[in-house]
């Protein structure tokens, strides 16, 4: 098989075990309050973490470079209550410009 | 159309339940239009990387998970190892444990039905249908659904097309990957809790970046929920 099928074929399987290892784990039951309040926290804190490793890491290091003017930007234009995707696009245009000008 | 249905469906709660797949699907239209432009660029890379047509595209429908995706390409593209490829998209993914956890009790049928539900997971799909940790099943389905169809169409698209659109990084597009998950942030921060889970996480990620393998500082993130509440409780 090639390189690319083996990756797909893979990293697929993995993905849908993990994503449904929990349906089928707990069926219909719930999971007690203690583990429900801090499955209400996860959504924050995974963002957040989401947020930091795409705007700052490159390859294994700290790099501050284009990506962190165009988050900047999009988070200006989000704190003018803009639309998401006029905050989108001012991500990438300030991201696609300081990369012009010479930034990584 | 809701006039059509209506003769057809005669319990309340399934015109209740479409019309909540059509507000999540509303709900996340900005989202898909940015996903699917995310699609295009991940199409763009796996051509580039020599996947040929079909692999990338039966990689977006099965894995459906972006980072993931371009994670494991990119490594390849780079002419790096497979195991390394397919380690760096497994880490990236193991959140979905988690996000598996939080969306279980939205899902619904047998055991077949609920793996497959369980398998539109995504951080925008969950971020969109969730508050305080309880999930719309009706919202979760709908943006969901439109999240696919816009990142395999664009994938599609990427892979087919790729060579009239230029080099994707040119137009600051992985600027747009946190930008869009800044977006979904600031809408979950209705307490204070959870702001400070979201300042643990961002920390916890900050500080790891450059001593922990790609993929774990995300995952180590997700214990800033954990420390969140024994903070609160204290």
């Amino acid at each position: 098989m090639s390189t690319p099928w083996i990756v797909v074929l893979t990293v697929g399987a993995a993905t849908i075990a993990l994503k449904g290892a929990g349906t089928l784990l707990l069926g219909s039951r719930t999971l007690p309050s203690p583990a429900q309040a801090v499955i209400a926290l996860l959504a924050p804190s995974l963002l957040a973490g989401l947020i930091v490793v795409q705007t700052l890491a490159a390859d294994g290091a700290l790099a501050i470079d284009a990506r962190l003017a165009g988050v900047a930007a999009a988070a200006v234009a989000l704190a003018l209550r803009a639309p998401l995707l006029v905050a989108l696009a001012a991500a990438a245009a300030v991201a696609a410009a300081a990369r012009a000008l010479g930034a990584a | 159309m809701q006039m059509d249905y209506s003769s057809i469906i005669t319990e309340r709660p399934a015109t209740d339940m479409r019309s909540s797949i059509v507000a999540g699907a509303r709900a996340v239209l900005p989202i898909a239009i940015a996903a699917s432009a995310f699609g295009v660029s991940f199409g763009i890379l796996a051509r580039d990387a020599g996947m040929g047509v079909v692999a990338p595209l039966v990689f977006s429908f099965t894995t459906f998970a972006g980072s993931a995706q371009f994670a494991a390409v990119s490594v390849l593209e780079q002419g790096g190892a497979l195991p390394a490829a397919i380690v760096a998209a497994v880490l990236l993914n193991l959140r979905y444990l988690a996000i598996g956890v939080a969306v279980a009790p939205a899902l619904r049928g047998g055991r077949a039905r609920r793996l497959a539900e369980a398998q539109l997971a995504v951080d925008e799909s969950w971020a969109v249908a969730q508050s305080d940790g309880h999930i719309d099943r009706g919202r979760f389905l709908g943006a969901a659904l439109a999240l696919l169809a816009a990142w395999t169409s664009g994938t599609a698209l990427g892979v087919l097309g790729g060579g009239s659109f230029g080099d994707p990084q040119s137009y600051g597009i992985d600027a747009m990957f946190p930008a869009l998950f800044l977006a979904l942030l600031v809408g979950q921060l209705g307490s204070r809790s959870a702001l400070r889970a979201a300042l643990l996480g961002g920390t916890i990620a900050l500080v790891l970046i450059p001593v922990a393998p790609a993929g774990v500082p995300v995952i180590a993130a997700v214990t800033g929920a954990l420390i969140a509440l024994q903070g609160g409780r204290a």
